[in-house]
């Protein structure tokens, strides 16, 4: 095995804006401006940033949910830029995605059973015993049942809909899972069972992150690696321990600095 | 009592919906706050924070009721008052002059078709009178304060950062210069630089006017950072209260250690622990036991 599972190699993305009298003019913002990134196999790479730094456009752009204006993304030795929607769709099994809000990002008209099933049956995985039985499995390693396969995603709470959203995107045996926030809707202490349960998962399915996060404190619990943006650039990036004890950037040194109880918590 | 009366005095609040009081949302919660003093109540959602901080504002919904207890605010003028007696008419005349409050989010609390201007304008028009140019005065004066030019009091809420907007609400809440500030989760929906501004901004603010302060949260690092005395509540009841060196370096109840344990530390030193309820009575109608 490579020890990169997934490179991205100066990637750009421009979003331009109307703007001026009656938008007539045009305004432009680089939401990425030439950043690369490389995500170790079995390992997690946390980006941090504040709002407004490019990391959820990354994030996105990674999986190719959103078009890239140029640069590569290098998954098992294909770029995913260049992939027609065909290849894309089979690719996408390996790379999947664990979304911030757990309100808006499961439907509300599905059953729990047919969420988490939506992918094997999209990917053609399996006959209806099967997914039924893949679904169970996964529903019950996430700390879920089999009956709550029968609700809908209204009955649970936060942080039980984080764990339905991990379920949903485990359930396809991925390589790479990008989470987006995945834990800072949730209340402390749900937080840290889904972090814990992140890192299990992880050990169990031999998973590599990318953990997208805005809250310095988790990310030193979670990630091996971690990429510090702003303003749409790569402003520092190394070792997670090499980058707290020795933060290089003012920006970084800025960020350490603003985490709340940091002086309790250092005391 | 030898002691002064502190400025706010919650005695025994208990509060359950109108159509079954017999459930008990907030139980027998008691804690005080002083002039120039911060008091953090830290616990999960649906531990009864909110609607304690609501009950000393006299907001809570239509659906619920003040079962028991006092709420006992200490007015200059007026003395001792239980808020929880007062008349709607007389609550309005202390909202927002006396005590104020600064809620979770910025942008669904203030209203997007009027200026930032009038709106921190309002309560000073209503309670102290002011108007023209005096008022624009104070305005601007109000909005330096929070550290907004005053060139953008013509601005509507859209136009600013969410940082901003949440200096504009801290800017509406001190216009009167109330005696008690209650701040719920204040900081919450913004980044961590911009968060640390803020609480710099409500400590000074708070040391420069003498002001309590109510001040809700479940993060134990802003906890560290803001507060004077520490409430920890768990299902609608106080399990620990004292001294913030007292409930974070020392805390008795295991509650608040299982609630410590699952704070995640910037070293990254210690394992996170979900919280383990082992602790709790088998029947959880049953009262928690509070250390105190």
């Amino acid at each position: 095995m490579s020890e990169y599972i997934l490179e991205a190699n100066h990637l750009t993305k421009t979003y331009t804006q109307r703007s001026g009298r009656f938008g007539f003019g045009k305004s432009s913002v680089k939401a990425l401006n030439d950043v690369s990134i490389k995500l170790r196999t079995g390992k997690t790479l946390a980006v941090v940033g504040e709002s407004g730094s490019g990391k959820s456009t990354l994030a996105r752009c990674l999986l190719q949910l959103q078009s890239i204006d140029s640069g590569e993304v290098i998954f098992s030795g294909k770029d995913l830029a260049k992939l027609d929607a065909e290849s894309l769709r089979s690719v996408r099994k390996d790379l999947q995605m664990v979304f911030q809000d757990p309100f808006a990002s499961l439907n509300p008209r599905m059953r729990v059973g047919d969420l988490v099933g939506e992918g094997l049956l999209i990917h053609g995985l399996g006959n209806a015993a099967e997914r039924q039985t893949k679904v169970i499995a996964m529903l019950n390693r996430v700390g879920l049942t089999e009956a709550d396969m029968q609700k809908y995603p209204h009955e649970f709470s936060g942080g039980q809909r984080q764990r339905i959203g991990i379920a949903r995107a485990l359930v396809l045996q991925p390589k790479v899972v990008v989470c987006d926030e995945p834990v800072s809707a949730l209340d402390v202490s749900i937080q840290a069972q889904i972090l814990l349960l992140l890192k299990e998962l992880q050990q169990e399915m031999a998973l590599s992150y990318i953990f997208i996060s805005h809250d310095l404190r988790v990310v030193r619990h979670i990630a091996d690696d971690i990429v510090v943006m702003h303003q749409g650039q790569v402003v520092e990036q190394g070792k997670v321990a090499d980058i707290y004890e020795q933060p290089q950037h003012t920006y970084t040194q800025n960020l350490l600095a603003a985490i709340p109880g940091k002086k309790v918590v250092n005391g | 009592m030898s002691t002064a009366q502190p400025l706010l005095q919650l005695q025994h609040v208990s509060i359950s919906p109108k159509k079954s009081p017999s459930r008990l949302l907030v139980n027998d919660v008691s804690f005080s706050i002083e002039a120039g003093k911060t008091t953090c109540v830290v616990g999960e959602s649906g531990s009864g924070k909110s609607l304690t901080a609501l009950s000393v504002m006299g907001l809570l919904s239509q659906q619920l009721q003040l079962n028991t207890g006092k709420v006992l605010f200490n007015d200059k003028e007026s003395g001792v008052q239980d808020i929880a007696l007062l008349s709607e008419k007389a609550l309005q005349k202390i909202r927002g002059a006396k005590i104020a409050m600064i809620f979770q989010e910025p942008m669904t609390s203030l209203n997007p078709v009027l200026t930032v201007g009038y709106q921190i304008g309002e309560s000073l028009t209503t309670h102290l009178g002011l108007k023209g140019e005096a008022l624009k005065a104070k305005i601007a004066a109000l909005l330096e304060m929070v550290g907004i030019p005053s060139s953008r009091a013509g601005s509507y809420p859209d136009e600013l950062s969410g940082g901003q907007r949440q200096r504009v609400m801290i800017a509406m809440s001190i216009a009167c210069e109330p005696r008690l500030l209650i701040a719920d989760e204040p900081t919450t929906a913004l980044d961590v630089t911009v968060q640390a501004q803020i609480l710099k901004l409500l400590d000074d603010l708070k040391a420069r006017m003498n002001m309590g302060m109510l001040f809700i949260t479940h993060d134990f690092g802003v906890v560290a950072d803001i507060a004077d005395n520490v409430v920890v509540m768990f299902r609608g009841e106080i399990v620990e209260a004292g001294s913030k060196a007292q409930v974070l370096s020392n805390p008795q109840h295991p509650y608040t250690r299982a609630l410590l344990a699952c704070v995640p530390d910037a070293e990254g030193k210690k394992d996170l622990k979900p919280i383990d309820y082992a602790w709790l009575p088998e029947n959880n109608t049953q009262s928690i036991g509070a250390v105190r």
